[in-house]
């Protein structure tokens, strides 16, 4: 029975070895102070035990000495932990720059996943080993966590805004995928399993689930919505030009300027009077949320806010699909 | 303790019983004297009766918890039910028993005691915070009964705040909410009393560290209360009325509810440990018959984790789409916070070295203190360490790491000074023979029950998971079995302590040669603690003649 039991979890990611690494240096410290305290405080217990009551002790009120020793000693022991851990965590922070991107939404309870090639998938996502990838994240509702305890990486899922992590398996297999932040009723339920494919079951699995791409059908809402109207690809047009706008920096109305990500395109969309364009008006409709696939108040859901977002940033110079004749700017909400 | 030697000894020990004034118990009775009092030594023993009761409904609730964890599928209770026992359990442990504990029952006792005077500086505020703490408590009791509430202690908004949460979270925050005033209060009541109403002589450099500890607590409590009732009416005005705080939906920011909550909830941290803290300095002190070693890096200790405290909250959103650099600043400010806590496991270490050291059973637990103290201190470390908290931040390593502070230190340290204190508060002493059997099956339950969660955190079994994979159930077992150890390990204080009420022998007023002033006054004291106002002439902890010469 004992066999099975497993007391350190799989290591499947790049990262995952360094994590254990600082674990241990912290791990050796606990475990000579743990012990060095117990055997002083027992070796003195009973070497100094009270043998008559008479015994009175000599006192000794300190030592300035030993003070700074036990002052200094673990303030370099802890520098050591905080410049090592913050350093991983920094690399966990950016993401390289050919990392493959996965679309993420978590909601109650339940994970739903697209691929930029347009594979959907639920609680389940299937990645190539060793190629970095990306998650782009956000919820429905309410706070939840993507977490795989074989790469070590865990990422809070936040309503209204992206959040990202990455990883870079380097094990083919099958590993946990839990939701660590605590999402309600069936929170223990919400996971499923990440497959870690070699290259060639990944190319095979991207084909037999191929769909048309995220940025496909983005681009279908992108003319749906009316954006074309106004986003026209022409400089003098009233709203500006979307080519390229990924990644670039944005001179804003009130003269500073923003950097233009993911959360910023999202802002855009949602509450454009929040950053306008310099050089263009306020004059943009926001988008609303459907609150469920069957609310006619919204206009699109969380998942075709993300292909609308993977379509922009896969516009290039050019691109802009022409103008509808009938497009009719939607009215503005009141 | 202060004085060993204090130049008026109050009391002397040869009175004949008639000429006694009467202790505190036996100056009045009845219901209405209990209930009306203003002497703090009642209200401590009203607090202790109250917490105590809080504290097995919180015990109830891990019981099941543990049950239900037995197996891996959810067999016992349902997910919603579960998910409002760990909910309930954080709540009532959290708000209701630690924070009160040690501050309202020994603090209240020991405070005017230990600083010479005859009572709290208010105590008719005294008495009122009792009150107070009452209301919140049968309102959070009732709202509990009613259905409860199951959006975990934490009340992360938008699921706390969420219409699809039905169950009773405007309740229950309302009754934390009033029960913060009791914090206010007592905190007040403590700084005041410290600064104003210490008897003659004893300098701020003699005082116990016990009344440093409270010190810095009562700041804590001052300081930091008024955060989470802020923050709690802000949840509530968002359910009731849907003004956007948190809520994306309505405008808000989910995560500003987390910097609110933790900017009052890490420093309630020390406001749990910084009592027991306090209570093993005296510990270690007395029964080592030693004074302390570096007493000005103790008592300073003690402000320093009080200040130090409020400055860490946000190591708790370290994977809450925090930013680098602040991740990086309150990384490097929780590493800092350790530091003072190591000063004084260090010195309480060097206070046994060459000292007289006998093993009655609040040394006992002085000692469990400091080991399980060290190992929740460290594995604190690994969460400071940015990289290891991605890792196991909102796991089981969390849950084995703050119940190795929280029950491991606190409720130690609680239990020592209940077991020291209780001839001076009781005037009997508790049966010697049962109080180390318990101690023992409390040390080894707790480490069978807490130990095995560390393993299943860095495996990555996540905490509030009714049903979890196979693979963690031996584990998840021995755990279970462990907590019904320390279950029954916890009732047999509560049944030998009710039984040395009426059965167990006298202690006199100074059973353990202790130094505190407490000691000098009769046990249990006189309503007015002193028959005449203690000088105080002494360092603290000075235990002999010889040793007064020396550091005096």
């Amino acid at each position: 029975m004992f066999a099975d039991v497993p007391l350190f979890p799989e290591q499947a990611s790049t990262i995952a070895p360094r994590v254990d690494a600082v674990f241990f240096y912290v791990l050796g410290v606990t475990i000579f102070f743990t012990t060095l305290i117990a055997f002083l405080v027992l070796y003195f217990a009973v070497k100094y035990r009270r043998r008559s009551e008479e015994e009175f002790p000599v006192p000794n009120v300190g030592s300035m000495k030993l003070e700074f020793v036990w002052l200094i000693v673990p303030f370099v022991l802890a520098a050591i932990m905080f410049v090592w851990g913050a350093s991983i965590y920094i690399a966990m922070a950016r993401p390289p720059d050919d990392a493959l991107e996965v679309y993420v939404v978590g909601r109650q309870w339940m994970w739903k996943l697209q691929h930029p090639g347009g594979q959907r998938e639920i609680n389940e996502l299937h990645i190539p080993v060793g190629q970095p990838v990306k998650l782009l994240m956000t919820s429905e509702d309410v706070i939840h966590d993507f977490y795989v305890p074989a790469f070590r990486t865990k990422a809070d899922v936040l309503p209204g805004r992206y959040t990202h992590t990455w990883f870079e398996a380097t094990k083919p297999g099958r590993y946990h995928l839990f939701c660590a932040e605590y999402c309600g009723t069936e929170h223990s339920r919400m996971g499923g399993w990440v497959h870690v494919l070699s290259q060639d079951d990944y190319r095979r699995w991207l084909e037999e689930n191929a769909d048309r791409s995220m940025a496909l059908l983005g681009r279908n809402l992108f003319s749906k919505l009316q954006c074309v109207t106004c986003h026209s690809g022409n400089a003098e047009a009233r709203a500006p030009v979307l080519e390229g706008l990924h990644g670039r920096t944005v001179p804003l109305r009130d003269g500073k300027s923003v950097f233009a990500d993911d959360n910023y395109i999202r802002e855009s969309i949602l509450k454009p009077d929040a950053k306008v364009v310099a050089g263009y008006e306020p004059i943009m409709p926001p988008f609303v949320l459907k609150r469920s696939a069957d609310d006619t108040e919204g206009n699109l859901t969380e998942e075709e806010l993300m292909q609308v977002i993977a379509y922009i940033k896969s516009l290039r110079p050019g691109e802009t699909p022409p103008r509808v004749e009938e497009s009719i700017p939607p009215e503005k909400k009141k | 303790m202060t004085t060993a030697i204090a130049e008026p000894r109050p009391s002397p020990p040869h009175h004949r019983p008639d000429d006694r004034v009467p202790d505190y118990i036996n100056v009045s009775y009845g219901v209405k004297s209990w209930l009306l009092t203003t002497d703090h030594k009642r209200i401590a023993l009203l607090y202790l009766i109250s917490i105590t009761l809080m504290f097995f409904i919180g015990g109830a609730f891990a019981v099941v918890i543990r049950l239900e964890l037995a197996t891996p599928k959810g067999d016992l209770v349902s997910a919603d039910t579960y998910n409002k026992l760990f909910t309930m359990h954080g709540i009532v442990m959290l708000f209701f028993f630690l924070i009160p504990s040690i501050p309202a029952v020994l603090g209240n006792f020991l405070v005017p005691l230990m600083v010479g005077a005859k009572d709290l500086a208010f105590p008719r505020l005294n008495l009122a915070s009792w009150y107070v703490y009452m209301t919140g408590a049968l309102f959070t009791l009732w709202a509990m009964l009613a259905g409860g509430v199951d959006t975990g202690w934490t009340f992360y908004t938008p699921l706390s705040t969420s219409p699809t949460t039905h169950t009773h979270v405007i309740p229950t925050a309302v009754g934390i909410l009033i029960l913060g005033f009791s914090s206010i209060l007592t905190g007040l009541n403590f700084v005041v009393t410290i600064h104003r109403m210490r008897a003659p002589g004893l300098t701020w450099m003699r005082l116990p560290l016990f009344i440093w500890s409270i010190y810095g607590t009562s700041l804590i409590m001052l300081l930091g209360t008024p955060v989470i009732t802020i923050t709690l009416v802000l949840v509530a005005v968002e359910r009731l009325w849907g003004i956007g705080f948190f809520d994306p939906r309505v405008g808000g920011d989910p995560v500003l509810f987390q910097h609110l909550f933790w900017f009052y909830s890490h420093p309630a941290v020390y406001i749990m440990i910084l009592p027991a803290m306090g209570v093993v300095s005296e510990l270690v002190t007395t029964f080592a018959r030693k004074t302390i070693f570096g007493y000005k890096f103790v008592a300073y200790s003690s402000m320093a984790i009080a200040v130090f405290g409020f400055l860490v909250w946000g190591h708790h959103m370290f994977v809450a789409d925090e930013s680098a650099y602040a991740a990086l600043v309150f990384s490097a400010l929780s590493f800092l916070v350790a530091i003072p806590s190591a000063i004084k496991v260090f010195n309480w270490t060097a206070t046994l070295y060459k000292g007289s050291i006998v093993f009655h059973t609040p040394m006992l637990y002085a000692f469990g203190f400091v080991g399980l103290f060290t190992i929740g201190g460290l594995t604190g470390l690994m969460l400071a360490t940015l990289a290891i908290d991605v890792h196991v931040t909102d796991t089981y390593f969390v849950v084995a790491h703050f119940h190795y502070i929280m029950v491991g230190g606190a409720i130690m340290g609680y239990l020592g000074g209940l077991h020291f204190w209780w001839p001076k508060m009781t005037g009997r002493m508790y049966p010697e023979f049962w109080a180390k059997i318990a101690a023992a099956i409390i040390f080894f339950g707790f480490n069978l029950t807490f130990f095995p969660q560390f393993l299943l955190g860095y495996l990555g079994m996540n905490r509030r998971y009714w049903e979890y994979a196979e693979e963690y159930q031996v584990l998840n077992v021995m755990s279970s079995a462990g907590a019904t150890i320390l279950g029954v390990g916890y009732l047999i204080p509560f049944v030998y302590l009710t039984w040395s009420l009426w059965r167990a022998k006298e202690a006199g007023p100074n059973p353990w040669g202790a130094t505190g002033l407490e000691w000098l006054t009769p046990s249990p004291p006189p309503q007015d603690n002193f028959p005449e106002t203690p000088v105080v002439t002494m360092p603290p902890y000075v235990y002999s003649r010889k040793e007064a010469e020396v550091v005096g």
